[in-house]
């Protein structure tokens, strides 16, 4: 039957143009594999292949001597790099939760309560899609000094709780959930706090998963902004971009640096991927 | 009444921060772009001054305009249909290939700022990977400094750019075409629906238009705000301007040179571009599969 299915669907193929197609695929899937897989076989490179003329693409006998290098390298520095990865860390994780906590919280009500003035709420999140932070950047800094807040990790953690994006996918997520099982839970006398944790949250697990993604990407490639000056809470980001500057010498150990940048954000959308996706379905736009 | 306080408890903590950090910072800007103000001294209201010192009697500004034209004109529709074209190929793939190539697509995004990787590769030197190719293939004799020419410069950063640029808008697309709805496809083959062409047209992208508007909000602002890659690839500021945006000259001005009034009509002006560009690009989606 699954095959009938197919094969139905395919009705409208010629195979020349499917051979087509799979080229122009296979070649742009390797314009943007390439240079990630000569980053990784950097990092894996002994000295000497480093600098072979003409460069080489794969690693002939890997080493880990660049990992070593590199905490070799920032243990003499101002804070070891451990530090660089704990703030990294921390303000990914701080911001990451407390972004789904409150981005769910406020999502509910929009999407599942028509109470006055929701349209307008909604479309003003629709607008601030619409610009790019640089925009806000010299007022916000403005409000960070008047709050005090500047150098401290949650100059960077807390805005980022309030980033539209994520408030806008939970919510269109959120309507699809029928009414029906919320006026069941109402009837059963739970009140909207128990309703929404208990009942609203965990049908929506593939999108908080998605903002998880999301909020990753944006605040694990984080310098900190121009809110951060102190050196005990820079980022990984931060520390990558000095190690960087070193240029060639150091090309082996930046490369270590970006493996490790690079292998959190991907190993979470694997084990994430297929819940992303449910969730991006619900992502659109009706006008 | 009761049941309503308690959605706005659950409301109130996010639209707070919301207003706080991204409603009253855009207020303040446009408010400021109509003054001198250096951080200094208080405010001075000057009007429309620097709006007409901005597009009249700056040509570094035009300069960076105009790149900023380019790079969303070239990237803008290109990263938006390449979104569109990889994840509808993708589409037609088995389960477990597609959840591989999605990955491939997606993963430049992904990986935090590791684009520096494109410094390694356009080097000026002859370790530098573009060059030590094109040696060895012996296209040129001695190294090509890319990214001091300008020349090469801004064609690389649009390279670049697109590579990153398969993000949101491209998961957005995968979902999307995964939710449409099958039978359509089989009412098409009996109305006379021929090749995957008029399937796309007529069915597809009809069926996923909210997707499509979706992306286009999210290609467009990230097309106009070419910046990060910029300076990081080219250096700031850059050689005769060759990679000077809107952005790099708010940074210019906002962060170096501190004139936070000319630096708010910048990003007011910014702001304007994108709002429009949204809503003519929409209006245009609207139409698509007519």
């Amino acid at each position: 039957m699954k095959l009938a299915m197919r094969l139905r669907r395919r009705v409208n193929r010629s195979w020349q143009v499917d051979i087509v197609l799979l080229l122009v695929l296979g070649l742009f899937g390797s314009f943007m594999a390439v240079p990630l897989i000569y980053v990784i076989n950097n990092a894996f490179k002994p000295l000497d292949e480093l600098f072979i003329f003409p460069p080489t693409l794969f690693v002939r006998n890997a080493t880990l001597e660049n990992f070593a290098d590199l905490f070799q390298v920032m243990k003499n520095s101002w804070v070891p790099f451990s530090r660089y990865i704990f703030n990294t860390f921390f303000i990914t994780a701080a911001g990451t939760v407390g972004h789904i906590l409150l981005a769910s919280a406020a999502a509910y009500p929009l999407a599942k309560h028509k109470f006055r003035g929701h349209k307008m709420l909604f479309t003003v999140i629709v607008l601030s899609l619409m610009f790019s932070p640089h925009v806000t950047a010299i007022p916000n800094y403005m409000i960070m000094s008047v709050l005090g807040w500047m150098d401290s990790y949650q100059a960077v953690i807390v805005p980022a709780f309030a980033y539209p994006l994520g408030l806008y996918l939970m919510k269109q997520f959120m309507e699809q959930i029928p009414d029906a099982l919320l006026e069941a839970a109402k009837i059963d006398g739970a009140s909207e706090y128990r309703i929404f944790w208990q009942v609203v949250m965990p049908l929506v697990k593939p999108a908080w998963l998605t903002l998880l993604i999301l909020m990753l990407q944006m605040l694990w490639g984080t310098d900190g902004g121009s809110f951060i000056y102190s050196e005990q809470l820079k980022t990984m980001h931060y520390a990558m971009g000095q190690i960087i500057q070193g240029g060639i010498a150091r090309a082996g150990v930046g490369a270590a640096v970006a493996v490790i940048m690079m292998v959190v954000p991907i190993v979470t959308f694997i084990f994430s991927q297929s819940n992303v996706i449910q969730t991006m379905a619900s992502s659109g736009m009706k006008d | 009444m009761k049941r309503d306080k308690h959605l706005f408890v659950l409301l109130i903590p996010y639209m707070a921060l919301f207003l706080l950090f991204t409603v009253l910072p855009v207020i303040i800007s446009i408010f400021f772009s109509f003054t001198y103000f250096n951080m200094l001294e208080f405010p001075r209201w000057v009007g429309w001054e620097n709006y007409s010192k901005l597009l009249w009697d700056d040509d570094v500004f035009l300069i960076g305009l105009k790149n900023t034209l380019i790079f969303a004109v070239i990237t803008g529709p290109v990263s938006y249909i390449a979104c569109f074209v990889f994840a509808w190929l993708i589409n037609e793939l088995n389960p477990k290939i597609r959840a591989f190539m999605t990955l491939v697509f997606f993963a430049p995004s992904i990986s935090g700022n590791i684009f520096f990787i494109w410094q390694v590769i356009f080097s000026g030197d002859s370790y530098g990977i573009m060059n030590g190719l094109l040696m060895k293939l012996g296209f040129i004799y001695e190294p090509i400094l890319w990214l001091q020419n300008p020349d090469y410069m801004l064609k690389i950063i649009i390279i670049v750019q697109l590579w990153l640029s398969l993000g949101t808008s491209f998961l957005a697309f995968i979902a999307g075409l995964q939710t449409v709805d099958r039978t359509l496809y089989e009412a098409g083959a009996v109305d006379g629906v021929k090749n995957r062409w008029q399937e796309l047209w007529f069915i597809t992208l009809p069926s996923m238009r909210p997707q499509l508007m979706f992306g286009a909000v999210i290609q467009i602002t990230s097309s106009l705000a070419v910046a990060e890659v910029a300076m990081a690839l080219a250096g700031f500021p850059s050689v005769q301007y060759g990679a000077h945006t809107v952005v790099t000259h708010l940074v210019d001005y906002g962060t170096i040179r501190f004139e936070m009034g000319y630096a708010s009509a910048i990003a007011t002006v910014l702001f304007m571009l994108m709002l429009g560009t949204n809503l003519a690009v929409q209006k245009l989606l609207k139409r698509v599969g007519e």
